[in-house]
């Protein structure tokens, strides 16, 4: 079942004399549970794209549906809303709130959801371990590497166990063996049934997923869907 | 309803946990510039009209100390005495109301110095006129302590005879006025002074000499001191004791111009002039506290002052007001890109907003207990200690609690609107732009 159906999706930026059109019309399908990479050359609309299928911008036009929810019916207090309980978001550059530590950035929204400190606390902690991180829960962003603090924000993003995963060119900072670290947890919580959408530019972090759309001009050129190994 | 009352419960939880946060982990220089802009404009709200009130407070605390006593009797406007000064008197020797009392006998009296050296008659004599005070000695000090004004000499006492004390503004040293009157040249304690009456109850002449007109009458006195006051009363006036104030005026009345009545601890002023006015002696005289005796004029400056230190104060308050809302601004600012990630991760804009309200509570209660604490542990004290010297008064610092709580609530919900406000500025940009910051 697809868990995000885009119908001729368009986005344009600017408006009267210089108008950009990043989208133009663009259709897509995700199946919950997959893992999706989207490539494409830089300017292609990568980012764009998921901003706008992850509640973070509002399409220009067209149809967003988001496990189930017409998304651009949505008003701001209901996306934020949206986002907090359905989605999860890696960012490039981390993101983490630099006056708070590891595990009060990962329990962020577990509090925003009305968890107790307690619980928070004890799920934050689970979330850290799982990803390697514990013993580092009371470092603060400024104390971690790259790498670290890239996996604290994963932490971050699925200790709500979210619908969905974006990430957004989340290496692209990192050295080799922090990517290859951050791509093994995308893999291990995919493998757990973790529906993901991934911006990346390395074809090599590609070869786990189930699918992988290329953008060209703000629209899917080619749209390859591997074939699942049989057991 | 109950949703929305949720949402705000853990909105609060979370902009607890950023504010608390972003205060202890946040820049510790940032902390400390808005809590001192906090503090000196609690400060400046408190001490400018504190300061302008208490000058004059100064010099009605100390109208009321030196001279007028807690409640004044004085004469009825259309009479020259207290009508029955006797029976007055014994009832306030009665009452427990009344700690202690001071009589004072009052009229016109011209004094001169240095007339043995005068070689030249043709030219005016160094003479004041004054006026001259008839009191008992003892009770005077014990309502006035009228002895703390010696700058020179001794006290008068009761069973001497022939001794004046001089208030200080007659005398060229002293004299602040000598451009407005010609005050007496060198007189010291020891020094003999001519003093002339004319004045009103002058029945008889006791001057023998006969060398001026039949109503005056001349007595030489020995200065015993000199008092100085910045209350116009004490230094503007020459005191000898009753006794002596009768032998020169001749005055056989027993009525006296001013009682000046110390009250008993735990008293209000104007219930012991209730009681007062309830035996009808209003109609002998005239009774007034402290504060109804002060000089109208002054007590128009004293609220002058105060809407001027207002003013003053208030001018303070919109440029801190400005300075806090520019302060966060740019902190919130700088900031951006986190609160774009904390809506897009779905922190509620309440939650941020509250975070920086908390800080900004933080900040105004920390700065005026600061605040308080230099104005109250540290400036009453120290200028109630030191007053400020001023031409008519010792001023003090007034910040009387209740005007200073207002004044702090002021700065509090100013301080919460000028946090507020720049929250709510970038809290409301769109989410995506605050968090790549364009
Ligand atoms: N706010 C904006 N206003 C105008 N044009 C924009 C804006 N944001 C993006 N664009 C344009 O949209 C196009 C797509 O941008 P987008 O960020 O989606 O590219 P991308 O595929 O993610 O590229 P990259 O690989 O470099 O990240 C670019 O040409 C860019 O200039
Ligand atoms: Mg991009």
């Amino acid at each position: 079942m697809a868990i995000i159906s885009v119908k001729n999706l368009i986005k344009t930026y600017g408006n009267g004399e210089v108008e950009t059109k990043v989208l133009r019309g663009l259709n897509l399908e995700i199946n919950s549970g997959e893992f999706v990479a989207i490539m494409g050359k830089s300017g292609a609309g990568k980012s764009t794209l998921l901003y706008q299928i992850s509640l973070l911008d509002r399409p220009t036009d067209g149809q967003v549906i988001v496990d189930g929810v017409d998304i651009l019916a949505l008003d701001e207090d209901e996306r934020t809303d949206f986002r907090l309980k359905h989605l999860g978001y890696i960012f490039q550059d981390y993101a983490l709130v630099p006056e708070l530590n590891a595990i009060e950035n990962v329990i962020i929204p577990l509090l925003m959801e009305g968890i107790s400190e307690d619980e928070a606390k004890k799920r934050g902690t689970e979330s850290l371990k799982e990803l390697g991180l514990d013993g580092k829960a009371n470092n603060r962003p400024n104390q971690l590497s790259g790498g670290e603090q890239q996996r604290v924000s994963i932490a971050r993003a699925i200790v709500q166990n979210p619908q969905i995963l974006f990430a957004d060119e989340p290496t692209a900072n990192l050295d080799s063996m922090s990517s290859a670290a951050v791509i093994e947890s995308l893999k291990r919580l995919h493998e757990k049934g973790q529906t993901i959408v991934m911006v990346t530019h390395e074809e090599e972090y590609t070869v786990d997923c189930d699918k992988v759309i290329y953008l060209i001009d703000g629209q899917v050129a080619e749209e390859r869907i591997k074939q699942k190994p049989l057991k | 309803m109950f949703r929305k009352f949720k949402k705000f419960q853990t909105s609060l939880v979370v902009g607890t946990l950023l504010a608390k946060r972003q205060i202890t982990r946040g820049n510790f220089w940032i902390n400390l510039l808005i809590i001192g802009i906090m503090t000196l404009t609690f400060l400046s709200l408190v001490v400018i009209s504190g300061i302008l009130v208490g000058l004059l407070e100064g010099s009605f605390q100390a109208n009321r100390e030196r001279y007028s006593g807690d409640v004044f009797i004085s004469t009825l406007a259309d009479e020259s005495s207290i009508q029955s000064t006797g029976m007055i008197q014994s009832t306030l020797e009665s009452l427990p109301i009344v700690q202690d009392f001071t009589v004072r006998y009052k009229s016109g009296a011209t004094i001169e110095a240095n007339y043995r050296e005068r070689r030249d008659f043709s030219a005016l004599p160094n003479s004041v006129g004054v006026n001259i005070v008839g009191i008992d000695p003892e009770r005077e000090e014990s309502v006035t302590g009228l002895s703390e004004s010696l700058v020179e000499g001794q006290m008068l006492e009761s069973d001497e005879s022939g001794y004046i004390l001089l208030g200080s503004t007659f005398i060229r040293r002293y004299s602040n006025f000598s451009d407005l009157f010609e005050p007496l040249d060198e007189v010291y304690p020891g020094d003999r002074v001519k003093v002339s009456v004319t004045g009103k109850g002058l029945t008889f002449s006791s001057d023998l000499s006969g060398d001026s007109t039949a109503s005056s009458n001349t007595q030489e006195f020995i200065v015993k001191g000199i008092v100085k006051s910045k209350v116009d009363e004490v230094s503007l006036a020459a005191f000898v004791t009753e006794s002596d104030y009768r032998r020169l005026t001749g005055d056989t009345s027993l009525n006296a111009q001013e009682i000046a009545i110390k009250k008993a601890d735990g008293y209000e002023d104007q219930y012991v002039k209730q009681v007062l006015v309830s035996y009808g002696f209003s109609n002998l005289a005239k009774i007034q506290t402290a504060a109804e005796a002060i000089p109208k004029f002054l007590d128009d400056i004293k609220q002058t002052f105060s809407i001027l230190g207002t003013a003053i104060g208030g001018i303070g308050l919109v440029v801190s007001a400005i300075t806090i809302f520019i302060v966060i601004y740019i902190n919130a600012l700088t900031r951006r890109k986190f609160i774009g990630i904390l809506k897009g991760i779905g922190i509620s804009g309440t939650a941020i907003e509250i975070a920086y309200v908390l800080q900004s509570v933080f900040y105004v209660l920390i700065g005026s207990l600061i605040g308080a604490l230099i104005v109250y542990g540290l400036l009453v004290p120290v200028i109630a200690a030191n007053p400020i010297d001023f031409p008519f008064s010792d001023g003090i610092l007034v910040a009387d609690p209740l005007p200073t709580f207002n004044r702090f609530l002021i700065l509090f919900f100013v301080t919460v609107i000028a946090g507020y406000l720049p929250a709510r500025l970038i809290v409301k940009k769109n989410t995506l732009d605050s968090i790549l910051q364009r």
